[in-house]
């Protein structure tokens, strides 16, 4: 299977006025068509900034980006993004929010047809009868249900997420990891998801990919091997402790500080 | 019977406040050269009854013109402020020290430089003295949009031009209808300042001069019910404008 995002060697930073802070080092991460990936590290470290350069809306100052085969080099239409903050356009409903991405990327689309889309990913993230609602009227993990259903109403091949469940309650959370999957399973999407909740990368990621501290790379990729079928029960399996017991103590390298050395204090 | 009662205690309330008003000059016995109570005014509309309809179109033909240029124009300069740093730290100290002016001091600046051109003096100021909170609006709207509304849009490859119709026009209207209440008003001031000023002018400034120089205190006060009246059409116009292009911005009554 190829690999529908792949991040050679990619070194960025940015020109701040103290001189230029590097934010990522000679990155390397590569996703097969349909994958998930879960990239977790420590805050500050440049996920953000890989999100956006895998959007191509920055280009890195070496390396490459490729989606598809094709070097990014500016945004393409068949990217879909969702971030920590729904940003619901609150003048329209939420409907009109979810089409929105059609209206630049199909233009010529029967509005009919867009509408048609738009309301049937809302009724797969369990939000039928909100159409003519206004986001104001919808609580937090509602908003982030139709963010994501505008993240990929255009069917974009990939589908970059910052954070997107980072502001929600720990049971609305769980319940977007399983609507998550059910879009999964009717969508076909290679999807980017940066986490701060291991447990989130390990329900939902075929790889979970931990970067360093600033100028983060690649300094861990932990394959997920999900004992039977994606159900949350299985994250209390010895399995999925193991794994996160890796996971954790990634974190704590990455962060510059090793378990031997916590274990003592 | 709540609606009677909305209806009913601002109702109370003006009426209340004409019998004070009445009854403060007819106890204090003040002539009509001094003083004019509320009941002078029906008769001083009647009397003037032409001059008030002819006045008041000029008042508010040439309000309304100076506020649209000043729409215009401020928006221009919020856009260039919002958009562009460098345009933002060149012109924002201009406009600050040109806001500082207080505007009356520019009635004869103006008068000088335009001799005799009344109504394009008259729109001048208006638009003068309202643009301001209409650009700083625009331009704090447009520079303080989080990145992700233009991220949602811009990793589709939308251009600028779109952004800014689907997303960053609408979503500065509300403060653009906050400023322009504020600058509906003071164009109305602007409009005045120069129809009263002007030696040979029109509008219902110039009315209200014309009752100076008679001593025609009745009149003098006619005209400023007049102008208050004018003034909360003006200000409810705006309201209705917001109500239709921005009423999202309302939060539900919880
Ligand atoms: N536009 C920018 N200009 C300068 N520095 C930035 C910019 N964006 C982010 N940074 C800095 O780069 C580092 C990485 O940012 P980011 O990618 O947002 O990290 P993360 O998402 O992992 O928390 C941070 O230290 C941040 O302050
Ligand atoms: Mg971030």
């Amino acid at each position: 299977m190829a690999n529908l995002i792949e991040i050679k060697g990619v070194t960025h930073a940015y020109r701040t006025a103290a001189g230029p802070l590097p934010v990522l080092e000679n990155l390397d991460i590569a996703v097969p068509e349909g994958e998930f990936c879960a990239v977790v590290g420590p805050s500050g470290c440049g996920k953000s900034t890989l999100t956006r350069l895998v959007a191509g809306l920055m280009r890195p100052d070496r390396g490459e980006v490729w989606l598809h085969g094709e070097l990014v080099r500016s945004p393409r239409k068949t990217v879909g993004m969702a971030f920590q903050n729904p940003v619901m356009l609150e003048w329209r409903t939420v409907l009109q929010n979810v089409i929105l991405p059609l209206e630049i990327v199909a233009p010529t689309m029967p509005r009919a047809e867009k509408e048609a889309r738009a309301s049937a990913l809302l009724a797969l993230v369990g939000l039928a009868g909100f159409e003519h609602k206004r986001p104001s009227e919808l609580s937090g993990g509602m908003r982030q249900r139709a963010s994501l259903c505008r993240a990929i109403v255009h069917r974009p091949d990939v589908l970059i997420m910052d954070e997107p469940f980072g502001a929600l309650d720990a049971f609305t959370r769980e319940d977007l990891w399983q609507t998550m999957h059910a879009l999964r399973a009717k969508e076909p999407f290679t999807a980017v998801l940066i986490t701060h909740d291991l447990r989130e990368a390990v329900y939902l990621g075929d790889q979970v990919i931990v970067l360093s501290g600033r100028p983060a790379t690649t300094q861990h990729i932990m394959r997920v091997n999900y004992p039977g079928p994606r159900l949350l029960d299985g994250l209390y399996t010895p399995e999925c402790s193991e794994m996160l017991h890796v996971l954790r103590d990634q974190i704590r390298i990455a962060q510059g500080r090793d378990t031997t050395e916590e274990a003592t204090t | 019977m709540s609606a009677l009662r909305a209806a009913a205690v601002p109702l109370a309330a003006i009426v209340a406040f004409l019998g004070l008003w009445e009854f403060i000059v007819w106890a204090n016995d003040w002539p009509n050269y001094k003083m004019a109570s509320p009941s002078d005014l029906p008769p001083a509309f009647w009397k003037f009854r032409w001059f008030f309809v002819e006045m008041s179109w000029q008042t508010l033909w040439r309000t309304v013109a100076g506020l649209g240029i000043a729409v215009v124009a401020g928006t221009l300069l919020g856009m260039a402020m919002g958009f562009s740093r460098i345009a933002r730290d060149a012109l924002y100290p201009l406009l600050v020290g040109f806001n500082a002016i207080p505007k009356a001091t520019l009635v004869p600046v103006i008068a000088l430089i335009f001799i005799g051109q009344h109504d394009f003096n008259t729109v001048l100021m208006a638009f003068l003295i309202s643009f301001f909170p209409i650009a700083v609006s625009v331009g704090i709207g447009l520079s303080t949009l989080e990145p992700e509304y233009r991220d949602i849009l811009r990793s589709l490859g939308a251009s600028r031009v779109t952004i800014f119709w689907k997303i960053a026009l609408p979503k500065t209207l509300p403060e653009f209808f906050g400023a322009l209440k504020v600058s509906v008003t003071l164009a109305f001031i602007g409009t005045n300042l120069v129809e009263i000023v002007s030696p040979h002018g029109r509008g219902l400034g110039a009315l209200f001069k014309s009752g100076e120089t008679n001593g025609d205190y009745p009149l003098m006060f006619a005209v400023l019910i007049a102008l208050a009246a004018l003034g909360i059409v003006l200000y409810y116009a705006v309201v209705v404008l917001e109500r239709i292009f921005a009423g999202w911005a309302e939060r539900p009554a919880q």
